[in-house]
């Protein structure tokens, strides 16, 4: 129903131009680290429709660490969601491409997010209602490791292990950062992918830019009867440009066009 | 379908508010079996232990986990489910107050957030359960509706009005057992809609929730002593019905609102706020609710007694303002 035809090279190229399109600051970072993610859920993994947003069949994916809007929004239309036209409305006034996604279903976008911790327990409802409606739908939700420190996340967790929702999949783009720094919560204290486990989770571990461990992940999580899965992927903040790449000055940064040369330069090269 | 008479009206009344909550959802599931009841533990606190044996497909506890509740509740509001969400008043509001402000209020998911033991009801559980700021937080979120019931027959009719209406709702349940009795037949009950259960006088009180039944006797005890008092049960707080407040507004010199809330944010000042903005200030306008602190602590009818909020106290504080 879908392939894989948009390359995540594509996807960074069209946040970075975005980004420097509109002249304002934008989670860039967290953006690039979740390309490959976005990429084969969008392109193999969720049955979507998107010149039918509203399928009533469709599976459903939120984006919880909602500030990573910008890698989300690229996605969508690289797969057909919108134009590049509306890509270009990205944070401009009015646009309904802001910094966090906004529930819009004619623009594939099922949930408003921002306020970090929010999502999963949406997306756990949803998930326990198509079960209950007889439904053969799934939920994914994405989550920043960053957004795990939100003790919100943990209360779902617990609830979605006790009843053993496998049709929900959580995502943790691992990247290591939080808006301050490294995220010393999961360096220092407990292992991520540990406290999954501890709530039940079917856990599996991946290099976040593998594109076949991706895959093979997704599989084995749409095996996987009893358990919710958590896949917990490791990545590097801003994947893909030199400078980017583990440097927290990107979190929220603005591309000047100087930048945006450099940047190109790199990407084709 | 249950009968609102005098003998039930009595029974519902000794059972007390938050039991009737449960019974009363129990027999609309029956019904409906898109009704999903959810709990963040107090199932045995709310009379759900009934609806939870026998309709266990539309019972979930989402654990001590109020933020969580919110968020489970709103996914299967999404999926079509007619939602009712409880736990008390200020875990509902200010606990999971984000979480109802990006899914019930942003997302405008149609969940209905039943506040249990609102206002003083808790008692001797003291103010960390007590609902006195609630009406304050969720009446500045956008788009929720916000319904305080006068009694249970109103609870039921509440409950019945919510089944299938497409919009959130935080239903704020005041009152404990043996509250006074407001309904004793049925009546038209319509969200947005005020009811006058005293015509519109020179006084008028305005009230909502069970602190109603109260203002009733006080009316009653005024009327004995020669003083004709009009009394409109504000049921819905949010949106509140304006033109049954142009009517008190035209008809009355004085009115009084009275609220088992700080009156910070609630009854009070929403219709404080209406009235100066809308019409000329014509009127005299004193609103009796509790003073902005944490109250001493004691049963549910030592409270009322304490903050003037019974019968007798309302009477009072009427009293004591038409002598100014």
């Amino acid at each position: 129903m879908n392939s894989n035809s948009v390359s995540a090279d594509n996807i960074r190229r069209l946040i970075i131009e975005t980004a420097a399109e509109c002249g304002e600051a934008a989670h860039i970072g967290g953006s690039l680290s979740m390309v490959e993610l976005l990429n084969i859920l969008f392109g193999s993994v969720l049955r979507h429709r998107p010149a039918e947003p509203n399928w009533p069949d469709r599976d459903v994916f939120i984006l919880s660490k909602g500030h990573a809007v910008l890698g989300y929004f690229a996605v969508l239309h690289a797969y057909g969601y919108f134009d590049r036209e509306k890509l270009r409305t990205f944070q401009t006034n009015g646009s309904d491409l802001i910094a966090h996604p906004v529930k819009k279903y004619d623009l594939g976008i099922e949930s408003s997010n921002g306020s970090l911790g929010q999502g999963l327990s949406f997306g756990l409802g949803m998930a326990i209602g198509m079960t209950k409606r007889q439904q053969d739908r799934r939920v994914y939700v994405l989550l920043g490791d960053g957004e795990c420190n939100e003790g919100s996340v943990w209360e779902t967790a617990a609830l979605a292990g006790e009843r053993g929702v496998s049709n929900l999949v959580a995502v943790i783009d691992e990247n290591g950062f939080r808006n301050d720094g490294e995220n010393s919560m999961y360096t220092r204290g407990p292992v991520i992918a540990d406290v999954w486990r501890a709530f039940n989770w079917n856990v599996i571990e991946v290099d976040g830019h593998d594109t076949a461990q991706i895959e093979t992940a997704f599989a084995a999580a749409h095996k996987c009867q009893e358990q919710p899965t958590a896949i917990v992927a490791k990545t590097i903040k801003g994947r893909g440009v030199s400078f980017m790449e583990a440097n927290n000055d990107w979190h929220h940064n603005r591309i000047t066009s100087k930048t945006l040369d450099e940047i190109i330069a790199e990407l084709d090269g | 379908m249950i009968e609102i008479n005098k003998r039930n009206a009595s029974m519902w009344s000794r059972i007390g508010i938050r039991a009737f909550y449960g019974q009363a959802l129990s027999g609309i599931a029956a019904e409906n079996p898109n009704v999903m009841a959810v709990s963040a533990d107090l199932g045995r606190s709310s009379g759900l232990d009934r609806f939870s044996k026998e309709y266990p497909d539309q019972f979930l506890n989402s654990g001590i986990a109020e933020q969580n509740m919110v968020g489970v509740s709103a996914g299967l509001a999404r999926m079509g489910f007619d939602v009712f969400a409880s736990t008390f008043a200020p875990f509902a509001s200010m606990r999971a107050s984000e979480q109802v402000r990006m899914n019930m209020g942003y997302m405008h998911e149609p969940v209905k957030l039943v506040a249990l033991g609102s206002g003083l009801a808790m008692g001797f559980l003291g103010n960390s359960h007590y609902g006195l700021e609630d009406l304050a937080v969720m009446r500045a979120i956008p788009g929720l509706t916000i319904i305080s019931p006068a009694d249970c027959a109103e609870v039921y009719k509440t409950l019945e009005a919510c089944v299938g209406f497409e919009h959130p709702v935080y239903i704020r349940l005041t009152g404990a057992v043996s509250c006074p009795v407001v309904y004793t037949e049925d009546y038209a009950f319509e969200i947005g809609k005020a009811v006058w259960l005293r015509e519109a006088q020179k006084i008028t009180i305005i009230s909502a929730g069970t602190t109603v039944g109260h203002c009733l006797k006080a009316a009653a005890a005024l009327e004995e002593d020669g003083m004709n008092v009009g009394l409109l049960n504000m049921h819905t707080v949010k949106p509140l019905d304006h033109e049954a407040i142009a009517h008190a507004v035209q008809t009355s010199d004085t009115i009084f609102v009275v609220d088992e809330h700080t009156r910070i944010g609630g009854l009070g000042s929403a219709i404080t706020d209406h009235i100066v903005e809308h019409h000329n200030m014509g009127v005299r306008l004193f609103c009796h609710g509790i003073d902005d602190r944490y109250v001493e602590t004691g049963n549910y009818p030592f409270l009322l007694q304490k903050n003037g909020l019974d019968a007798a106290g309302i009477e009072a504080f009427i009293r004591t303002k038409l002598a100014l």
